[in-house]
């Protein structure tokens, strides 16, 4: 029983960093209605840009290079980074394609990420690096004592990152003017701008914010992995954490990374032997799609309704 | 001044319902396909041949298969290379293991099995709309790969599920040289092509095209959306299908599970993307550039940078125009190069007098 509560632990954990990146997504998708296929490639872009600046800064500013000032300095560069890619994205991209229809700007975020990847890889070079937050990646001892179940710290660290990231969005949506408007554009674009509510204001604000949760997701994501080119894969396993959940909901990106986290990990260990194993890949996906079809809109999307 | 249609009268149902009603157009198109016939296999080199030509007609097929299914249908799929895989490992199997099969009867029973699966994976589409459905076909894609490459039993038990595709032979007349595997792709793709621009113009069609611009009214006005849904995926799915065993017959040889990846899946999503969405003439054009912009970004670069360049650059510059190039075609014209196309006969219509 024990393997059993540490495989899900270790599933659900590994959940609340799928839900980092759907986060992205459903912010994004709430406001503009834009499927952002680049989320991924925002990731990768995000955490490169962090390791980066933090291998040049010392070199540039004769800092010692372990300092936390080093650490914030990256953050907060890489950090400017993302907003001023988001701004543009929202300049260049999106505002020549308002009113396609959704499969044009899916299409033309799949360019996106084409363009970002080899933007990131071109500044940064395409090496793979090490990332250290400095949490370590050990079991928790008291909780191994305690209870005989393996917890990584490092885990934890993410898990709680997640969860203050998702309260102060929650807070920043309910309780600000921006988040008003935000919420005001989410519901209806065409109403929301008629009230005087700058759509495309609010549009570069939402990818600036997506951008602030790729870094977070990046960080996150780079320390446990490595930052390299796998981390636009990240992308790959949000996608059924979104429909799981529905693209419209913070909270829904929250709870499908954890189902979809733990039923992984549990399939891979209990049932995948019996297939050959590998069915990771797949098997949040054929999940997701069981799911759908009985929730067809995800379990907190808004429901569909079809007027003639 | 040349193509005018002045004059060309249609006296009967067949004339109005005719490809191409224009005279002009038909000559064109006569000339276009006997220049791929004819002239191109006699002053191609080997090269064009096998690296250009048969990929952009076999990417077309599969693209067309797509176009059915999202052009027409409406309903978006980003499992395409998936269906292809299915294709070329059903043809494979049938010919290794029916004694005397022949290679035509393969590589249709090998679209089925593509459109069987397609029909499989499409059921949820019945309840399943837009995006959410796209991410449900993407479970085709990961689950099919993984089946093959699990499975020894489809690749005859090779390692890592690598099949090499049997010598192509009809009717006792072997297809081996680069020249006539081209001959053979062409003529396959040239009925295939035939039949989908029929079919999109038939009831089974219109039919999709109602429910694809909304799916309820289509219902109101008779048409059964399971039905239409389910056919646009089975066409279509047998179209990847015929188009993944080319792949591996006329064009690689050589085929692995994993070489019909996700990739793969957005490269045929691109081409009728940058094509033009519901247009099997655009299936046509999006392949061609697709399939030719790398070779040509590959070309320019190293004409440009002649090997004074890093070697990761180049790759980063490709990936950077590649996505620039989408996005800027996206934004100038989003009904891609099929509505040019449009654009240019309109212009030559009134052209040289324009008022």
């Amino acid at each position: 029983m024990g393997f059993f509560f540490e495989v899900l632990i270790g599933g659900l954990l590994s959940g609340v960093l799928y839900a980092l990146v759907a986060l992205g997504f459903v912010l994004i998708y709430k406001a503009s209605g834009v499927f952002n296929f680049a989320q991924g490639a925002m990731v990768f872009f995000a955490a490169l840009t962090f390791v980066g600046f933090r291998e040049v800064l010392p070199g540039w500013t004769g800092l010692e290079a372990d300092g936390n000032f080093v650490f914030w300095l990256a953050f907060v560069l890489a950090l400017a980074s993302m907003v001023v890619l988001g701004i543009l994205t929202e300049k260049i991209v999106l505002r020549p394609l308002v009113n396609q229809p959704h499969i044009t700007l899916f299409m033309a975020t799949i360019g996106l990420t084409f363009l970002i990847e080899g933007i990131a890889q071109g500044i940064w070079g395409a090496n793979v690096r090490g990332l250290d937050l400095g949490i370590a990646d050990e079991p928790v001892e008291w909780i191994m004592e305690s209870a005989d179940i393996l917890v990584s710290k490092f885990d934890l660290f993410a898990a709680t990152i997640a969860g203050a990231l998702v309260a102060s969005l929650a807070l920043f949506f309910q309780y600000t003017k921006v988040g008003r408007a935000l919420r005001a554009v989410a519901d209806d674009h065409q109403a929301a701008l008629s009230i005087g509510i700058p759509l495309q204001h609010i549009w570069a604000i939402v990818w600036a914010v997506a951008g602030f949760v790729a870094l977070v997701a990046g960080l996150i994501w780079g320390a446990r992995s490595g930052v390299q080119f796998a981390l636009t894969f990240t992308a790959l396993k949000a996608l059924p954490v979104l429909i799981l959940g529905g693209f419209t909901s913070v909270p829904g990106a929250i709870v499908g990374g954890l189902i979809i986290g733990a039923s992984e990990k549990l399939a891979e260990v209990f049932i995948g032997p019996f297939v050959g194993g590998g069915i990771e890949g797949w098997f949040p996906y054929v999940l997701a799609l069981a799911f759908l079809l009985v929730r067809p809109e995800g379990l907190f999307g808004e429901r569909h309704i079809d007027r003639v | 001044m040349l193509y005018r249609e002045a004059g060309q009268f249609k006296a009967s149902y067949q004339e109005d319902q005719q490809i191409f009603p224009i005279r002009q157009d038909k000559l064109g198109f006569i000339a276009i396909l006997g220049f791929f016939f004819v002239v191109l296999p006699l002053i191609a080199s080997e090269y064009w041949l096998q690296a250009i030509l048969i990929p952009v007609l076999i990417f077309s097929l599969a693209a067309i298969g797509l176009n059915i299914l999202t052009g027409y249908a409406g309903q978006l799929s980003l499992g395409s290379a998936a269906f292809m895989a299915v294709g070329a490992f059903g043809a494979y199997n049938f010919i290794l293991r029916i004694d005397g099969m022949p290679f035509i009867v393969a590589l249709l029973l090998g679209g089925l099995c593509a459109a069987a699966v397609g029909v499989a994976f499409g059921l949820p589409s019945l309840r399943i709309k837009g995006f959410y459905l796209a991410v449900a076909t993407l479970a085709a894609q990961f689950f099919i790969v993984w089946a093959l490459v699990k499975f020894p039993w489809f690749s005859n038990n090779s390692s890592s599920g690598v099949i090499t595709a049997q010598h192509v032979e009809i009717l006792g007349f072997a297809f081996d040289t680069p020249v006539l595997k081209y001959l053979l792709t062409l003529a396959i793709v040239a009925v295939l092509a035939l039949v989908a621009k029929n079919l999109v113009r038939s009831t089974t069609g219109r039919g999709w095209m109602a429910v694809r611009d909304m799916d309820v009214a289509a219902e109101v006005i008779g048409i059964r959306p399971m039905r239409a849904k389910l056919t646009a995926f089975a066409v279509s799915s047998f179209y990847c299908g015929v188009a993944g065993a080319l792949y591996a017959y006329t064009y690689l040889g050589t085929v692995e599970p994993e070489g019909f990846n996700l990739d793969l899946s957005f490269k045929i999503l691109f081409m009728i993307i940058i094509g033009g969405v519901g247009s099997i003439m655009g299936s046509f054009l999006g392949a061609a550039f697709i399939v030719l912009l790398p070779i040509f970004l590959n070309v320019a670069m190293h004409a440009l940078f002649a090997g004074s360049m890093p070697a990761g650059l180049g790759s980063n510059l490709e990936l950077i125009i590649f996505g620039g190039l989408i996005i800027f075609f996206l934004i100038v014209e989003p009904h891609g190069l099929a509505r040019l196309w449009q654009i240019g006969k309109e212009k030559m219509r009134l052209w040289p007098f324009p008022h």
